[in-house]
C-alpha cells in the first residue's frame, strides 16, 4: 500500500504510463521545467526529457489542438488544462475535431488522446476558476469523461484513460489534490472507464456521487439513523447504468449529489435513465442535490454555501428519509421564508 | 459496387507524379469532378452544402507532388481537389457528395468531409483555421517519433484571422515543427474582400512575427507551387522548422453552392480566367512539345467520359446502413 496525496497520483499515474509505453506524451503550460502549477507532473521532465514533457505557451487552442493531431499520428499525448474553464478557448478541438475524427474517417484512425483538467470550487477562486463543467463535455458523441475522487481513482482513471483509444477527459478536483489516500497503485492498473465504484454499501437509498461529492457524501452518510448505498459514479461517459440500476432496484430510492448548478447536470441523465428503466420499483420520487444556477461567488460564506457540503447533504438527507418527500433546496426555502 | 482498395490509391498517387502530361490529367480530373457537384447541386439531387475549387487546382496538385504518401495534409471542406491530387478517387468523391457507401467515408461526412489516411488525407475540417493546430500536431509526433514526415495544412485566406492560426503556428514555431502551412489566398472569405476584413494584401507578412520564412508563391502554377513546397518540406525535414506558404490564387465560383458571387468587381474573374491553372500548363506543355493538340483534346475526352462514367455508378449506388452511423463514435461500444 501506498499512501498518496491526489496530486502525487497524478504523478504516479503519468509516470507509470510514460514508463510502459514511449507514445506517451505530456503537454501543457508549466507542465516541465515547473512541474505543473498544482505539481501533478512533478519530475516528469526529469525522467523524460524535454521531448516528451514539454511547456506550452498559453493558448489551450493550439496545444489542446496539437494533441489532438499527435493522437491521430499515433503518439499518445496527455493534455494538461491548468483549470477546466480554459478548456472554453479549445473546445472547438476536443468537441467539434478530436470527438469527431474517428467519425469522419470511417474508423481508419483513432485519437488515443487525453485532456485533463482541474475543477470545482471551495478554494476561493471565483467564478472563472471554481467550475466542474461536466456538461459542457457529457453531450458530445465521441469523448469520454471521468471524474477523479481521490487518488486511487485519480491513478486508475488516468491509466485507463491513456490506454483508451479514444479521446477522454479527465476531470480533477482541484480541492482533493492535497488530500491522502492509501492505495495500492498496482490494485487500479485494470480500472475501466465507465465502472463505478461502491464505497458504502446499504439498503434504504441509493446515492450517486461524483468527483468532489463523494467524500462529502461519504461522511453525510455516516449515521445510524438509514443506510445508504453509496455509488462514485467515477465515470461520465460512459456511466454505470448496471451498478446504479441493480442498486436503486433494492434500495428502491435514488438521489443524486452533484457539485454543478441544478441546470442540465449529469444526475438529469441518472434520474431519467433511472425513471425509465426502474419507475416502478421506486418507493419515492428521485431527486438531486445540486448548486443553484448562479455564478460561483467568492466570499467564503457564499461559496461554502454554493456547494453542496457535508452538512446539507446530510439535511437534504434526514428530510428525504423521514418525509419521503422531495425537500426543497436551499435557495428555495430562504427566498420563500 | 466496389469500394476502391488503398492499392488504388497510392498507385492513383504515384500515376501523378509520371510526368507534366499527367499534372494536367489530374487538373482536368478536378476540374470535371467539381463541375460536375455544382451540376448536381444545381440540379438538386443532392444535398447540405459543397465548395468547389476550380480556379485553385494547381496549388492541390502541386501540394501532392511534393509530398510524400506517408507525409499528413489537412484540407478544408473546399477539399475535392487536393483529396483528388493525393489519390483518392472520383467515385471516392462523388460517392461521398452522393451520401452514398461508395463514398469516401460511406456517406457518413458528405461534400465537406472526405478522408484516407492511408495516402495522407486526413478529415477535412469543415471549421475554419481547425487543421492549423493539428497540423502542428501531427509534426509534433514526427518530431517526437522521429519518423522524418512532415504535415501540411492547407487553409483559405479568412483562417489566417482566427485565433486557431495564430496559436498553431506560434506553438509549432516555437517547437521548431516540421510543418508547412499553405494558405490558399482566393481574395474572399465567404463573401467578403480581403480588404475588408484583413488589414494586409500578403498574408505570407504574418510569418514574421512567428520569426519563420513566409512567401508569396503563383498559386495559378503547378510548377511554383510544387517548387516552393520543395524548399520548405526540405527545411521541415532538416528539423529547421516551419514555413508559411501564401498561394495567390481565385476561385472561379462563389464561395458555396449558395453564393452566386455577385460582389466582385466587374472584369476580375475575366483577369483570373486568363490565368486558370489548366491553361497555364496546357500552354507550357504545347510550347514544350511535350503534348500536341489532338493529344489534349483525347486526354479531355478521356478524363470527363471517366468522370462521367463514375457518376453513373454512384449513382446506383447504395447509401450506408443504419448500423454505419453507431460503428466509428468509438473504438468499441461503450
Amino acid at each position: 500500500m501506498q499512501r498518496m496525496r491526489m496530486r502525487q497520483a497524478v504523478v504516479a499515474a503519468l509516470r507509470d504510463a510514460m514508463r510502459d509505453d514511449q507514445k506517451v506524451v505530456v503537454i501543457g503550460e508549466d507542465v516541465a521545467a515547473a512541474g505543473g502549477v498544482f505539481k501533478t507532473t512533478e519530475g516528469l521532465v526529469q525522467e523524460f526529457g524535454v521531448e516528451r514533457v514539454r511547456d506550452t505557451p498559453i493558448s489551450e487552442m493550439g496545444f489542446l489542438g496539437a494533441g489532438v493531431g499527435a493522437a491521430m499520428a499515433g503518439l499518445r499525448p496527455v493534455v494538461e488544462v491548468m483549470f477546466v474553464e480554459f478548456m472554453g478557448v479549445a473546445m472547438d478541438q476536443l468537441l467539434t475535431e478530436a470527438a469527431k475524427m474517428r467519425f469522419l474517417a470511417a474508423g481508419r484512425l483513432s485519437v488515443p488522446l487525453v485532456v485533463r483538467a482541474s475543477i470545482g470550487a471551495g478554494l476561493g477562486f471565483g467564478a472563472q476558476h471554481s467550475q466542474t463543467l461536466e456538461t459542457w463535455i457529457m453531450g458530445t458523441p465521441g469523448v469520454k469523461l471521468a471524474v477523479a475522487s481521490g487518488s486511487a481513482s485519480a491513478y486508475g482513471l488516468l491509466r485507463a484513460a491513456i490506454r483508451d483509444p479514444d479521446p477522454v477527459v479527465i476531470l480533477e478536483p482541484r480541492r482533493l489534490y492535497a488530500q491522502w489516500e492509501e492505495f495500492e497503485p498496482s490494485d487500479y492498473d485494470s480500472m475501466t472507464l465507465g465502472s463505478s465504484r461502491k464505497l458504502r454499501d446499504g439498503s434504504d437509498v441509493t446515492i450517486v456521487a461524483l468527483g468532489g461529492t463523494v467524500p462529502s457524501v461519504m461522511e453525510g452518510t455516516d449515521t445510524k439513523d438509514w443506510s445508504a448505498d453509496v455509488i462514485d459514479l467515477s465515470s461520465v461517459v460512459p456511466w454505470d447504468k448496471e451498478a446504479v440500476l441493480e442498486s436503486v432496484r433494492r434500495t428502491r430510492r435514488l438521489v443524486t449529489v452533484e457539485e454543478n448548478p441544478l441546470t442540465g447536470g449529469w444526475g438529469t441523465e441518472v434520474v431519467a435513465h433511472v425513471c425509465r428503466e426502474a419507475f416502478g420499483d421506486l418507493e419515492n420520487p428521485p431527486f438531486r442535490i445540486t448548486a443553484p444556477d448562479t455564478p460561483i461567488p467568492f466570499a467564503q460564506n457564499l461559496e461554502a454555501q454554493w456547494v453542496p457540503g457535508v452538512t446539507y447533504i446530510k439535511n437534504q438527507l434526514d428530510e428525504f428519509m423521514a418525509t419521503g418527500r422531495v425537500p426543497q433546496p436551499w435557495w428555495n426555502r430562504e427566498q420563500t421564508a | 459496387m466496389t469500394l476502391a482498395s488503398v492499392d488504388t490509391y497510392l498507385s492513383r498517387r504515384h500515376r501523378l507524379a509520371t510526368n507534366r502530361t499527367s499534372w494536367l490529367e489530374r487538373i482536368l480530373e478536378i476540374r470535371a469532378v467539381e463541375e460536375t457537384i455544382a451540376k448536381l447541386f444545381t440540379d438538386g439531387l443532392v444535398r447540405g452544402s459543397t465548395h468547389t475549387c476550380q480556379g485553385q487546382e494547381a496549388i492541390a496538385v502541386g501540394v501532392a507532388l511534393a509530398l510524400d504518401p506517408s507525409d499528413s495534409v489537412v484540407g478544408t471542406y473546399r477539399g475535392h481537389g487536393i483529396a483528388l491530387a493525393l489519390g483518392l478517387t472520383p467515385t471516392a468523391v462523388l460517392g461521398e457528395v452522393l451520401g452514398r457507401k461508395s463514398g469516401s467515408i460511406m456517406g457518413l461526412g458528405g461534400s465537406m468531409h472526405l478522408s484516407e489516411p492511408s495516402i495522407g488525407l486526413l478529415p477535412t475540417m469543415a471549421i475554419v483555421g481547425a487543421g492549423i493546430p493539428i497540423a502542428a500536431g501531427l509534426a509534433f509526433a514526427a518530431q517526437v517519433e522521429k519518423t522524418n514526415r512532415v504535415a501540411v495544412a492547407i487553409f483559405g485566406d479568412g483562417a489566417s484571422n482566427i485565433g486557431a492560426f495564430h496559436e498553431g503556428i506560434n506553438l509549432a514555431a516555437i517547437w521548431d515543427l516540421p510543418v508547412i502551412f499553405v494558405c490558399e489566398n482566393n481574395l474572399y472569405g465567404e463573401y467578403s474582400p480581403l480588404h475588408t476584413t484583413t488589414p494586409i494584401t500578403d498574408i505570407a507578412n504574418r510569418a514574421a512575427s512567428y520569426n519563420i520564412p513566409g512567401h508569396v508563391v503563383d498559386g495559378q502554377d503547378v510548377e511554383a507551387v510544387k517548387s516552393a513546397l520543395d524548399t520548405a518540406i526540405a527545411r521541415a525535414r532538416g528539423g529547421a522548422g516551419p514555413t508559411l506558404l501564401e498561394m495567390k490564387t481565385y476561385r472561379f465560383s462563389g464561395h458555396s453552392r449558395s453564393d452566386p458571387a455577385q460582389y466582385r468587381p466587374d472584369g476580375e474573374l475575366d483577369s483570373w480566367l486568363a490565368r486558370d491553372p489548366l491553361k497555364i500548363l496546357i500552354d507550357r506543355l504545347l510550347q514544350n512539345g511535350e503534348l500536341d493538340t489532338p493529344g489534349l483534346e483525347e486526354l479531355e475526352k478521356t478524363t470527363a467520359r471517366r468522370v462521367e462514367s463514375d457518376l453513373e455508378q454512384v449513382l446506383k449506388d447504395p447509401p450506408p446502413d443504419t448500423a454505419d452511423l453507431f460503428r466509428y463514435v468509438y473504438t468499441s461500444d461503450i
